[in-house]
């Protein structure tokens, strides 16, 4: 049908204008039109470029965001050293860690508890800045991110990555807690050993928390979260106390629930790496869950399913 | 595993993308034994401002959660710019622009950097700097360009959310309810300003509403209602199509007789 073009146009409403008269005749842009000239280039923008702009976008936003955030940046410190100072200081004499590997010596308490808390730091960001996204306070970016000109399968890895990248920037806050305590740790080249593993971790407890919020519809906020996700995986981990200790003390379910637990090979590779050493069977596990936990959430944003869809009804 | 629009882009954009903008076929949608939208088509012409009106439920959130890709149809076809939502998402979203009826600002960030953001997201590259200067300037916020969004007016956020809508320039400007939380005022000039747009940007225009003094004014009213396409032309056609004197209730008197028939229909 062609366009009628001029017929009314009245001023519905009434009313002077307040700030400016929009209405005001706009001055002629360009009218080639940026999205005609990018298609018309074809694939010689490419997708790869258009990729890292996101990321850059998406990281970027996610930082800023964070920094803005007092509360948040203070308890993502706060946090993982109220354990270290308080529940390793008054258990620091009740738990001897023998030499287990990879420890040559013997360790105080809380040097063996430090890599747990760099995965809780992991843990709890990563399934912040993914669950977010399905909260009703982001669910703007999600619709922004779901209407951008790139597959899902890319904008959600650029989330991913962006959401890990803060999540490193917080362990290595800790670990300036630590040193501040001065703790016998490995400093070098610990801290640069920990870092593929801590990304490789955090990539893959954010992909985690994207397909909790995909599947998990009861999870509807993020103190749901801490506590049927963030916590058990906690506690169920080599975290606190090396796993042998609930073998030995008869806890045989729990010890095989802490055995299929990702969270418990995702510590163990931060705590072998700061110790220079490669632990393959932690990192086998890890890279594996990634790529599973990824490829679900993929599938379950993808919109011929529309999982999404549920989150969304009465709006 | 495949996301939508994994496609490689075409060498050059179907023909047909010159006169529409955006084509809408036939198009249902069921949500469980619920059908919010049955076989409902549409058409919006570059430069023409459509209204879309329905009252609560009508399935205009149905229609533009299609149109936006974040659902797919049960059944039919939607064109942006003659690329198929469905097999070329990617060319499409391009060329879409969307105004979300709930605020998508981000609060905490500043005007610019939202706008950057979007830019990114689109993948402007180095183009992005100048259009966000020049989109606004249009809307006369460039003195605000660095405070928080949080600190402009609830017209003002709109504002930006348009010219954000309107960065990669978009051949069509999907407006879902966006004037909910606006005073008269800044109503009235949300709905001149996107007028304006239609003639001087060439841009196809689809704005939901469930308020007639806003499509009083639009090249072609659509009226949707219980997920059904009702009626469409313009408000002086559907005054002279049931003898109204107003579109108000015109459209009442198509709502109404179409809930009859419904009932009778089951």
């Amino acid at each position: 049908m062609p366009a009628k073009r001029g017929s009314q146009r009245g001023t519905p409403g009434g009313g002077p204008p307040q700030e400016r008269d929009l209405a005001a005749p706009v001055p002629p842009g360009p009218r080639a039109g940026l999205a005609a000239g990018k298609l018309a280039r074809g694939s010689a923008t490419s997708i790869v470029s258009h990729s890292l702009q996101a990321l850059l976008a998406l990281s970027s936003r996610e930082t800023l965001k964070f920094m803005h955030q007092r509360g948040r940046m203070l308890s993502a410190v706060v946090r993982p050293s109220l354990w270290l100072l308080i529940f390793a200081a008054g258990f620091r004499d009740v738990f001897g860690v023998s030499v287990i590997p990879p420890y040559s010596t013997y360790i105080e308490y809380p040097v063996y508890v430090v890599p747990g808390l760099l995965g809780i730091v992991l843990l709890f960001n990563g399934m912040q800045s993914s669950l977010a996204m399905v909260y009703d306070r982001e669910m703007g970016l999600m619709r922004l991110l779901l209407t951008a000109p790139l597959p899902r399968s890319v904008l959600l890895t650029c989330k991913l990555l962006a959401g890990t990248f803060l999540s490193i920037l917080q362990a290595y806050a800790f670990f300036a807690i630590c040193a501040l305590f001065q703790l016998d740790l490995p400093w070098w080249p610990g801290l640069l050993l920990a870092l593929p593993a801590m990304f490789l971790t955090g990539l893959m407890l954010g992909a985690m928390g994207l397909l909790v919020s995909v599947y998990i519809k009861q999870i509807e906020n993020f103190a749901g979260a801490m506590n049927f996700v963030i916590f058990p995986m906690f506690f169920l981990s080599p975290a606190l106390y090396p796993l042998w200790k609930l073998q030995e003390s008869g806890a045989t379910v729990i010890y095989q629930l802490a055995r299929i637990n990702p969270f418990t090979y995702g510590i163990d590779l931060i705590r072998y790496a700061m110790y220079g050493q490669m632990n393959w069977l932690a990192c086998g596990v890890v890279a594996g869950s990634l790529i599973v936990f990824l490829g679900l959430a993929i599938w379950g944003y993808d919109p011929q399913r529309g999982v999404v869809r549920h989150k969304r009804q009465g709006s | 595993m495949n996301a939508p629009g994994e496609t490689s882009m075409p060498a050059s954009p179907p023909p047909e993308q010159a006169a529409l903008a955006l084509a809408v076929e036939e198009v249902s949608k069921s949500y469980g034994s619920v059908k919010a939208l049955d076989r409902v088509s549409l058409h919006v012409a570059r430069g023409e401002f459509v209204a879309l009106l329905g009252p609560n439920g009508a399935g205009k959130s149905t229609l533009f959660q299609l149109l936006t890709g974040l659902f797919v149809p049960d059944a039919g076809r939607i064109e942006v710019a003659g690329f198929d939502m469905r097999h070329q998402a990617r060319q499409a979203l391009a060329c879409l622009g969307v105004v979300f009826q709930q605020p998508t600002l981000d609060l905490d960030l500043s005007v610019v950097a939202n706008l950057r953001f979007h830019a990114r997201l689109h993948g402007m590259g180095r183009a992005a700097r100048a259009r966000i200067d020049a989109e606004l300037e249009r809307i006369g916020l460039t003195a605000r360009a660095t405070d928080r969004a949080r600190a402009l007016s609830g017209g003002n956020r709109r504002r930006v959310e348009l010219a954000r809508a309107l960065l990669h320039d978009p051949v069509v400007l999907l407006m879902d309810e966006p004037t909910v939380g606006l005073d008269p005022a800044s109503r009235a000039q949300l709905v001149e300003y996107v007028h304006s747009l239609c003639t001087h940007r060439d841009v196809g225009v689809l704005w939901a509403t469930h308020l007639v003094d806003e499509a009083e004014s639009a090249d072609r009213v659509i009226i949707l209602h219980k997920g059904h396409w009702i009626a469409s032309g313009t408000a002086a056609e559907l005054r002279e199509r049931t003898g109204r004197r107003s579109l108000r209730d015109a459209f009442l008197d198509l709502t109404g007789e179409a809930s009859v028939e419904q009932e009778e229909a089951v």
